[in-house]
């Protein structure tokens, strides 16, 4: 298993990334410059993580979304290949277009650091499948524009297609407007492409699989794409 | 040639910048409606030709300046 995590100026959370995938899940993990052309030979997963990539200038991920490694990001998820997006990572694959939608800044204009739950919609997916639908999980969320937007004609479609892939909710994984720390649409948390092989999301599961550390509620979706990498 | 791009949220789109902006007006005691905020982007374009330097300022909204999930711009050649 071979993970590249694309590392752009402002990336802070790429060693979360690092630490998760390879000390944690033993995969052999590849920071890649953002000025590279080509991803590592045979690379399975994309990790984009989070962070401020440029500053945050113009938009959230605007600015990465150019950077000269996303068009081979482009171009191995064209061809299938797994790419997981969180936080800053997910603005990334907005501004890409590999996703669709905007983060806008959060309802309350505040930056927020917080642990949520979060209910699986998607359980087929490469990136959920070690996970029964309904589950609910605890990871952490730290962002100021991670309020999900689309418009709404769009929004019915991504919601009738299935591409909510992980939603907002109570501990016991009630949905509704009480449980959405950021005003994002329909508690929207993380979607999936047409494909199921491109996800992002504003939480971090990169930052709960680490006992030593605290919680470890993100093992599920690592533990996902450990059981899509042995069956591939 | 001086260009200017306005770039503003589509209608509908919730601007908590423009909320948070609207009541401190309000505490101020002006009487105001829809505070929208935008972005304003001022660049010299190479090119004498208004509606030529306004098609390439158009193509730039399209490829970077502007987020058509969330955004509209204004373009005005000066």
């Amino acid at each position: 298993m071979r993970v590249a995590v694309p590392v752009f100026p402002g990336s802070n959370c790429d060693h979360d990334a690092l630490h998760a995938c390879g000390t944690v899940m033993g995969w052999e993990t590849i920071p890649v410059w953002h000025q590279e052309t080509r991803l590592p030979e045979n690379t399975e997963l994309v990790f984009v993580p989070g962070g401020f990539s440029y500053g945050d200038y113009l938009r959230c991920g605007a600015i990465a979304a150019l950077a000269p490694i996303m068009a081979d990001v482009k171009r191995h998820a064209d061809s299938g290949g797994l790419v997981l997006g969180v936080c800053n990572g997910f603005q990334i694959l907005c501004e890409a277009q590999l996703l669709p939608g905007a983060l806008l800044r959060n309802e309350s204009l505040r930056f927020i650091h917080a642990d949520v739950h979060l209910r699986v919609e998607r359980a087929d997916l490469p990136f959920t499948r070690a996970m029964k639908p309904g589950e609910v999980f605890q990871v952490p969320i730290a962002h100021a524009e991670g309020n999900f937007t689309l418009d709404p004609a769009d929004l019915a479609d991504l919601e009738a297609r299935g591409g909510v892939a992980l939603r907002y909710c109570s501990p016991k994984g009630e949905i509704g407007e009480a449980h959405v720390p950021n005003g994002a649409m329909n508690g929207i948390a993380g979607i999936v492409n047409l494909g199921g092989n491109v996800l992002g999301m504003m939480p971090h599961p990169e930052r709960a699989v680490d006992p030593k550390l605290g919680p470890t509620g993100g093992l599920g979706m690592f533990r996902s794409l450990a059981a899509a990498f042995a069956r591939a | 040639m001086k260009v200017r791009v306005s770039v503003q949220l589509k209608p509908g789109i919730l601007d908590p910048q423009g909320k948070a902006v609207e009541q401190g007006l309000h505490g101020f005691g002006f009487a105001v409606d829809h505070v929208r905020i935008g972005r304003l982007i001022e660049m010299d374009v190479p090119g004498t030709d208004p509606a030529e330097v306004k098609a390439k300022a158009l193509a730039m909204c399209e490829k970077l300046l502007v987020n058509p999930v969330m955004e509209k711009a204004s373009i005005e050649v000066l």
